[in-house]
């Protein structure tokens, strides 16, 4: 059996219990790995549980720079007796068991392609410290020490990385180093080390930052001007409130006068928030909530109202595995549709697909003005693969002097010179009214918002002309909302082709790699990367000028395909289906089997003749 | 036009208050609701008030939720900015209207159907968290929109106008107010103006979450069978002219009686209604003993009225969440947005 050699490139999963203690720990070895300048991308897969059952954490390390999963592993590290038999049989050929071995396992346990490293941790960890819990935490630190050693990762990152962490607690930080270098001393003296897998020093982190999608958004957020947050615990978006209270706390007190110049309430329900939410944006505060598919489908009433009494909204969706609470700490992009056309009635909705936490960070403070500009709700379609794991992007930017774009209020003095103000009248063309808020003028401006159907001066009506003048009107705002979103980013192939791939979100890393594939492999493809809906020109014709387009996203029901055949009344023969919705984020390998199997259908399929035509 | 727009002729005698307006100015649309209907008198009420507090009217913002009372905001009020949100959900519209900005009044108008069943979450919770309003919950016991059937306040044993029995208990909104934490309880009842006004006043001043319950009779409610002026037989009997509902038109009801007072209310529907008005004696900032008293007069079959309970020195969520005097609406880029400085500082520091 010949092991797997490689450096920098090769993906190390971590099999560990639930509330052992783990997380941080891997994280170290993840980011130790990142500080050697060597991009890495972890994830984390954990269930709906607080404690005991599995959890994975999966680190790709690849010196190329691949933020997406690769599929396969070449190195377990297999903590947990519950799931040994499944993650053994994960392994590539070749690649590397590390274990616990404390206790004796039969040979039957074990595959005969793998390479085994045995280490006794339990008994080191044992024989080293007296209490229960320290036994248990430093045995994930010892193990860090070990495949450092087996890897070749620099001890003096990963002791600096300690002392950031344990800054002003030094008893943490010796006994931390200490366990480290007990796993290393061990390793040192009874493995073969190093292993054919192997981390070198290398400058391709560059300017790069390691941050999770949740804060990015959170801190898009801040930067965008939000003031009031609304929420409701739900997995995987709990995240973005904790971040914003934590960096509204940092940025956003007086200093002259200790008051906050935010507002944060954790309401009793998904509805209660987004109704908070609705209440601030009509009165003219930039308001967000976060949330996930469940909390979405309790909020459609309210999404419905803020659409047709056109109220600001911004909702960071993090979507997971649906449907309602199918797989609630699994990653999807499956409320495409439902956030398309949240609520009852003929509504449709402004959707921001980031790729990444930078786009986290910019689509948030985007939509906000997006939200003010257009007077609608906005959601920012982020999902759990890029919420809840840290990855390497690009840093943060904000050009200093940006302005919030505040759309169109009419201000008291306006009011005053005898400015026309009719709520819901399309004076400029773009379907988009003025608005007033409440208090700005003693006698002009003030109307009332309702959900029912008025003239353009919000005066209620049942008549059918103005409720179509109304619905149309904000057709056309949805048009002027194609030019004012993100746009889509085209990437050609190094030569013509009649292929094109359309993808969007967190499928955008695997994408890059996979197209790369592709291309060696003689395969070109044009790709699309959508960032918004509606969807702008530039999308119907890259369809048009394809003829195959494939649509990969990660839903089961081809929810993005669905929404570009409604919504360009595209031939659906013409985009192919490319779906990965297991729970787990999208793989390269995934997306270049897909492609290269339909490709390749043609010419492989079996002569078929029809039985009627005779000779 | 499927509104009212009241003509805009005013006397110019009319009186006017510091502010320089008129009652007039406190005025909505027409009502559309029927004649006789208790709400068009708390709407009354809520101008007087305003007019006789000198407030401003665009420094009001009035919310509501669905059901004819939450039609009402529409009538009075008009150079306000009105706001008729969902069904049960205006308290955290109204929450998330004031964290924007602290220095408008902010009134809440529903129904009991709209605050007692699909809202009792949103009531309960707008309550415990102090938000500053006056929210007035206009209770006649039954839907009035969707036409008669039972609220989760109406009394057990009683009859709805399909002759269905109620067989669950009532809600009681002023024990739960009481209850969750509200600093300002009150009950009156729609056709009793004396106290009424003062009570929406105290409520439009209160520094933190005010809470009315005012009863006020539904007249699409008369309707036992056997009354010749029911719903029912009315349109039985209407059927050669058009099949649209009709409801007749009833005087609306009023009373008048003093403190400590115990007045019997025939409601349209012929129930009587037994109102006792707080006694002059009674200490209303005694959060345990007004549920005390209150619960004792309930067992007598008595409805206390009057200020039921009230902390002076009250404050609100404002207060509890420390946000800053400048209303949030009104902030900034640079009270807002750290910069790119600091956003490098920040970069750095994910490294
Ligand atoms: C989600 C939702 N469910 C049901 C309705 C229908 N609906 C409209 S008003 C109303 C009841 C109003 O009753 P109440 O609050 O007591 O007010 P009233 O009309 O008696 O003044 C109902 C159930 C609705 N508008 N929205
Ligand atoms: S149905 Fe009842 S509550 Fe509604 S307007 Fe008529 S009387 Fe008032």
């Amino acid at each position: 059996m010949k092991p797997i050699e490689s450096i920098n490139d090769f993906v190390v999963k971590f099999s560990n219990v639930n509330g052992s203690g783990s997380a941080s720990a891997n994280e170290l070895f993840a980011k130790a790995i990142l500080r050697m300048g060597v991009p890495v991308s972890p994830r984390n897969i954990f269930p709906s549980n607080i404690q005991g059952l599995p959890t994975w954490y999966e680190v790709r390390v690849s010196e190329a720079g691949w933020l997406g999963r690769r599929g396969g592993i070449d190195m377990m590290v297999a903590m947990n007796p519950q799931t040994w038999d499944a993650d053994v049989a994960e392994l590539e050929p070749g690649g590397y068991l590390f274990y616990d071995s404390t206790r004796p396992l039969p040979p039957s346990k074990f595959r005969s392609d793998v390479h085994v490293i045995g280490m006794p941790l339990t008994e080191i960890c044992n024989a080293v410290y007296s209490d229960p819990r320290q036994r248990q935490l430093f045995k994930n630190i010892v193990y860090v020490g070990a495949l450092s050693v087996l890897l070749e990762i620099e001890p003096e990152v990963i002791e600096k990385l300690f002392s950031e962490q344990y800054r002003g607690k030094e008893k943490l930080l010796a006994s931390n180093v200490q366990a480290l270098h007990l796993g290393r001393d061990f390793a040192r003296e009874h493995l073969k080390a190093p292993i054919g897998i192997r981390v070198r020093r290398a400058d391709k982190v560059g300017d790069g930052i390691f941050v999770d999608g949740n804060s990015a958004a959170a801190l898009g957020c801040v930067y965008g001007g939000a003031t009031v947050a609304a929420w409701y615990p739900i997995t995987p978006s709990s995240s973005v409130a904790e971040a914003f209270q934590k960096y509204c706390g940092k940025f956003r007190v007086d200093p002259a006068t200790g008051q906050n110049r935010y507002a944060i309430v954790q309401a009793e329900d998904e509805i209660a928030s987004i109704g908070m939410v609705v209440g601030a944006g009509w009165n003219g505060a930039r308001a967000f909530t976060a949330t996930s598919g469940p909390g979405v489908s309790l909020m459609t009433e309210f999404i419905g109202l803020a659409y047709f009494a056109e109220i600001p909204v911004t909702i960071i969706n993090v979507q997971r595995g649906g449907p309602s609470t199918g797989m609630p700490t699994r990653t999807q992009q499956a409320d495409v549709l439902a956030c398309a056309y949240a609520s009852h009635g003929d509504t449709k909705h402004v959707l921001l697909f980031p790729e990444d936490p930078h786009e986290c960070f910019e689509h948030a403070a985007a939509a906000l003005d997006l939200a003010d500009r257009l007077q609608t709700p906005v959601f920012v379609m982020t999902d759990l693969d890029i919420g809840m794991n840290q990855r390497l992007c690009r840093p943060f930017v904000w050009e200093e002097g940006r302005r919030f774009d505040r759309g169109k209020v009419m201000t008291a003095e306006e009011l005053e010179a005898g400015k026309d103000f009719g709520r819901y009248k399309d004076v400029d063309g773009d379907g988009i009214p003025w608005r007033t808020l409440p208090g700005t003028h003693p006698t002009r401006g003030s109307y009332f918002t309702r959900g029912t159907t008025r003239d353009p001066y919000a005066r209620y009506s049942e008549r059918g002309p103005d409720y179509i003048y109304n619905v149309e009107r904000l057709l056309c705002k949805f048009r002027t909302a194609a030019d004012l979103v993100p746009q889509p980013v085209l990437r050609l192939a190094t030569e013509p082709t009649r292929l094109g791939v359309l993808y969007f979100g967190s499928t955008s890393p695997a994408m890059d790699e996979a197209l790369e594939v592709l291309t060696d492999e003689g395969v070109h493809v044009d790709a699309m990367r959508l960032r918004a809906f509606p969807f702008p020109d530039s999308v119907a014709q890259f369809i048009a000028a394809h003829d195959r387009v494939f649509v990969v996203e990660q839903n089961r029901d081809a929810q993005m395909r669905s929404l570009l055949v409604n919504e360009l009344e595209i031939d659906p023969a013409r985009l192919v289906k490319v779906l990965h919705f297991d729970g787990t984020p999208i793989t390269a390998r995934f997306i270049t089997t897909a492609i290269l199997k339909h490709v390749q259908a043609p010419a492989l399929a079996a002569p078929r003749r029809d039985p009627e035509l005779q000779p | 036009m499927t509104y009212i727009a009241k003509p805009p002729l005013r006397h110019p005698t009319l009186e006017r208050n510091k502010v320089g307006y008129t009652r007039r100015d406190y005025e909505g649309k027409i009502s559309t609701l029927c004649a006789g209907c208790g709400h068009d008198s708390i709407s009354a009420a809520i101008i007087q008030a305003c007019w006789e507090l000198d407030i401003e009217p665009h420094r009001v913002a009035k919310l509501s939720g669905i059901g004819c009372s939450s039609k009402t905001p529409d009538y009075f009020l008009g150079a306000s900015h009105g706001f008729n949100t969902v069904h049960g959900r205006m308290p955290s519209v109204l929450t998330g209207a004031n964290l924007a900005h602290r220095d408008l009044l902010y009134l809440g108008v529903s129904g009991d159907g709209d605050s007692a069943s699909i809202g009792l979450g949103q009531f309960a919770h707008a309550m415990r968290r102090g938000v500053r309003m006056a929210y007035i919950v206009e209770n006649n016991g039954v839907y009035g929109l969707t036409k008669g059937q039972f609220s989760a306040t109406a009394d057990q044993g009683s009859k709805s106008k399909k002759g269905v029995v109620n067989s669950d208990s009532p809600v009681d909104l002023v024990g739960l107010a009481l209850q969750l934490g509200a600093t300002y309880v009150a009950r009156s009842f729609s056709g009793n103006k004396a106290q009424l006004v003062p009570l929406v006043k105290g409520a439009l001043q209160h520094g933190g979450a005010a809470f009315i319950d005012v009863i006020s009779p539904c007249v699409a409610f008369n309707n036992h069978p056997g009354s010749t002026k029911s719903y029912d037989y009315v349109r039985e009997h209407n059927e050669a002219v058009s099949r649209i509902d009709f409801i007749t038109g009833r005087e609306e009801i009023t009373v008048d009686y003093g403190p400590g007072e115990v007045v019997d209310v025939r409601q349209h529907d012929g129930t009587l209604l037994r109102l006792r008005s707080l006694n002059t004696g009674y200490d209303p900032t005694d959060r345990n003993q007004a549920m005390a008293y209150m619960q004792q007069h309930q067992a007598r079959g008595e409805v206390l009225t009057g200020l039921l309970f009230v902390d002076p020195l009250a404050t609100d969520l404002h207060t509890a969440l420390n946000t800053s005097d400048r209303p949030l609406n009104a902030l900034g880029e640079a009270d807002l947005c750290p910069g790119a400085a600091a956003l490098q500082k920040l970069n750095a520091s994910l490294r």
